[in-house]
């Protein structure tokens, strides 16, 4: 019964999103306001059945109701509580109809906080997400319901893929899919746009924020897998270039590009028609990522056209979005082009090329990823693309922005002197060369020339941040006026200084990790960099669907007691393979990460054992890109632009362009 | 399947273990050792949905492991050493695709998609600039050049 209430809850959302994604569109064009109101409580309506639907699946996965095929492929009555709710979003449909419900929350999210959106506005952006959310809502009732039932009613389900069942993990999917579907608001604005034929410097007050919001979420669910897949997998590793990921990261670089140029629209009026254009494209990106994980394309090309019903739907469904939203950009892009004019030596011009190389590095991780399907699908033969073709195509790429984001920030608007920022930046360019040098031979040394130069990159940015920083205060009156200054910038000089400290991160973790894999009988020793690991045995421990093997090393440094470590090995009652449990001792320096491996002759057993310099500033940097994110879209003219909303009549215009003026 | 974001993970894969190939080796020289690394690193585990040999608990990764061990160990060389493997899987066997006619786009695209990308926006910005400083033409001037500027004002 409960399965049935979800089930009809996303038919009735169905004709709801057709309703939300129709009238209010006919009815901005033809001046029906009755029409146009129809947009909001039509979102409205939509979460509501998407709610249900959604706490129908929910419930099913609770009682644990295996007549729903869903439940039972996805979990069985052992699975702990916890595990059987995310297992809700662990698999194909699922995950759907979590996106659908994160779409119409976002469309309610921006009927909420409309900061006085006028009417026509939010009547257009919530019926472009409403014809998004047919085309997902079909997609799941013609190809991939999670209702439907299963006969004969198993009396077991199949577990869940144990690697899922972790905490880490609950969390990963809802956070990426916010980012990734919030990438819908600042495309249903662009086509909103376009449809007006305007884009003014209220429109970008207006869409900034969400894309903000939709970045932050973006980066902490890449950030948040990319932890998991460290701690998880038991390789250290943290990013693999794998086409999943890639698909996460595509949109990633082009909402960070489309960030930057909202900047330039908004500061100067420049770039409109481009960040119009960016904003179609994240979103595009978004669906593109969606179709190479849901259609198996990535699996094989051939395995793709044996079952194409679901890859053959969302391929017309992408083709029927990104096309039909770019023809409508060739269309009005001239509509809404122009903008204030600037001077080659200018932030303009800076961010200009920042948005080149974004864009240019997100094109080239596609061609990587598509690369092998075409030449499959073409008859070219079979090749594969991994790791060290991204890695020499990105960093090439990533290494250029991070100067520029530097120097970027210490650029005027419009027009500056090349020689006077020469003579006023080279101290600090020195000074970046010098301690990054000093920080590389502090650190081991070498003559990586990558590590170096992506140590001075950081040091650059770092000191650049700093500086900008100190000019404005010094404005301020000293320290005191910190607080005083515009989120807005300290968001901006946070999230920089988290590329700062990804940027070192990354280099000196990749560069001074060591590793090594060894065989200890008990009370045996290794050596991994200046730490000693004395190996204590293993021991046995049920958990509540797994038995798992628990190992117990002791770690000391110079005879000093470090830490005690508990690596495990979980053998699943419903897999044939074990998972790995590493066991890692993380201070601000460094991560100390043991994994057990196979047992070997007698008591002794096989470990890895890595000492990871610096790795935990990847998640940290981060985490600070995220906060900065957050930090910027809390802004006070944006809580302004509320204010003068709620006034009608009391100087909004005013007000709005005092707000732009700070 | 086993690393991939798994919010988007197509879960009909078996599974593959993970911490796999925790296998103590002895190499003559550390240099041995980070060739060794840097090969398994860099050749695909053939029956793995994306792994390389490095990740895999397969037994064709394992034998091919074991194959790469004592290659090195008996003094061949990296070329050498990847040879062998294309020469029996072809190139599917390589993280790093060769370059050639067919994947010429590939390795250069990126170059050539950056380098147009930047000409482009530097066009543009020369176009552009230049307007900033004030208007000293004359009328008829200003009459011309805003008809030739309202031919081609476009954003990129």
């Amino acid at each position: 019964m409960i399965p049935e209430i979800g089930h009809f809850a996303l038919i009735l959302a169905l004709g709801v999103a057709a309703v939300q994604g129709v009238l209010p569109l006919i009815g901005t064009a033809r001046g029906i306001p009755g029409w146009v109101a129809t947009a909001v409580p039509a979102a409205r309506a939509q979460l509501l059945l998407l709610l249900v639907a959604f706490g129908a699946l929910t419930y099913s996965f609770v009682v644990s109701d295996f007549s729903v095929a869903y439940v039972a492929h996805n979990s069985n009555t052992e699975q702990p509580l916890v595990y059987r709710i995310s297992a809700v979003w662990g698999a194909h449909e699922g995950s759907l109809l979590l996106w659908a419900l994160l779409l119409a929350l976002w469309t309610v999210g921006v009927s909420l906080f409309r900061r006085g959106l006028p009417d026509e506005l939010v009547a257009r952006v919530a019926a472009t997400c409403g014809l998004v959310s047919i085309g997902f809502l079909l997609f799941m009732l013609l190809t991939s319901n999670p209702f439907d039932r299963l006969i004969p009613v198993p009396t077991q389900g199949r577990e869940l893929n144990p690697l899922l069942q972790d905490p880490g993990l609950a969390l990963h999917p809802p956070m990426l899919y916010m980012g990734y579907v919030g990438l819908v608001v600042p495309f249903a604005f662009a086509v909103a746009a376009l449809m007006e034929g305007r884009v003014d410097a209220a429109w970008v007050r207006w869409s900034r924020p969400w894309t903000l919001v939709a970045w932050v979420f973006l980066t902490l669910g890449i950030a948040l897998g990319s932890w998991w897949s460290y701690y998880e997998l038991g390789w250290g590793g943290w990013w693999f270039w794998d086409p999943v990921e890639n698909a996460s990261l595509m949109p990633w670089l082009v909402a960070t590009g489309l960030l930057h140029s909202l900047a330039v629209t908004e500061k100067r009026g420049a770039f409109k028609a481009w960040t119009v254009l960016l904003a179609i494209f994240g979103f595009s990106l978004s669906l593109l990522g969606t179709f190479l994980v849901r259609s198996g394309v990535l699996v094989s090309v051939h395995a793709f056209a044996s079952d194409p019903a679901r890859g053959v739907f969302i391929l017309i469904f992408l083709a029927a979005v990104v096309g039909s939203s770019l023809l409508l950009y060739a269309w009005r892009a001239p509509a809404v082009a122009g903008g204030g004019s600037f001077e080659l030596m200018s932030r303009e011009t800076l961010l200009l090329l920042n948005n080149v190389v974004l864009v240019a590095a997100s094109a080239s991780i596609l061609l990587g990823t598509l690369y092998p399907l075409f030449m499959d699908a073409l008859g070219l033969g079979k090749i594969s693309v991994g790791p060290p073709y991204f890695n020499s195509v990105f960093v090439p790429l990533a290494l250029p922005l991070v100067l520029l984001l530097g120097l970027g920030p210490l650029v005027r608007w419009k027009e500056d002197s090349a020689s006077a920022l020469a003579r006023a930046l080279w101290p600090t360019a020195a000074a970046a060369v010098a301690l990054g040098t000093a920080l590389v031979v502090l650190l081991g040394g070498g003559t990586v020339v990558g590590v170096i130069l992506s140590t001075v990159l950081a040091v650059w940015v770092l000191l650049t941040a700093g500086a900008g920083l100190a000019r404005r205060l010094r404005k301020r009156g000293g320290l005191a006026g910190l607080f005083g200054l515009p989120r807005a910038y300290l968001g901006m000089v946070v999230a920089h200084l988290g590329v700062a400290v990804l940027t070192l991160g990354i280099a000196v973790s990749s560069t001074y990790s060591k590793e090594r894999d060894v065989n200890m009988g008990v009370g045996e020793s290794a050596k991994v960099g200046n730490h000693d690991f004395r190996f204590e045995g293993v021991t046995r421990l049920p958990g509540p669907n797994y038995l798992a093997t628990q190992g117990t090393v002791r770690v000391t440094r110079e005879g000093r007691e470090v830490a005690t470590l508990h690596p495990e090995k979980r053998q699943y009652a419903s897999q044939s393979h074990s998972m790995t449990e590493a066991a890692i001792h993380s201070r601000l320096t460094r991560d100390i990460y043991v994994a057990l491996g196979e047992a070997a002759q007698g008591d002794a057993w096989s470990l890895r054992i890595y000492n990871k310099p610096f790795i935990q500033w990847i998640w940290w940097g981060s985490v600070l890109m995220a906060l900065g994110g957050l930090l910027a879209a809390t802004d006070r003219r944006y809580r302004l632009l509320a204010e003068a909303a709620r006034q009608p009549g009391a100087g909004g215009p005013s007000r709005l362009a005092l707000a732009g003026k700070r | 399947m086993k690393r991939t974001l798994p919010a988007l993970l197509l879960l009909s894969f078996s599974l593959v273990a993970i911490a796999a190939g925790v296998e103590p080796r002895a190499f003559d020289r550390p240099e041995q050792e980070a060739r060794y690394r840097a090969l398994i690193a860099e050749l695909r585990c053939l029956v793995c949905q994306n792994q390389n040999l490095a990740e895999s608990d397969a037994e064709l990764a394992r034998d091919l492991r074991d194959q790469t061990y004592e290659m090195i160990r008996a003094g061949r060389s990296d070329d050498e050493i990847v040879e062998f493997m294309v020469g029996r899987y072809g190139d599917f066997v390589l993280y790093r695709p060769p370059v050639t006619v067919t994947t010429a786009l590939l390795w250069f695209g990126p170059a050539v998609l950056v380098t147009l990308g930047a000409v482009l926006a530097l066009l543009y910005v020369r176009r552009r600039a230049g307007r900033t400083t004030g208007a000293t033409l004359s009328e008829d001037e200003e009459k011309k050049a805003r008809a030739l500027l309202s031919g081609k004002a476009v954003d990129p």
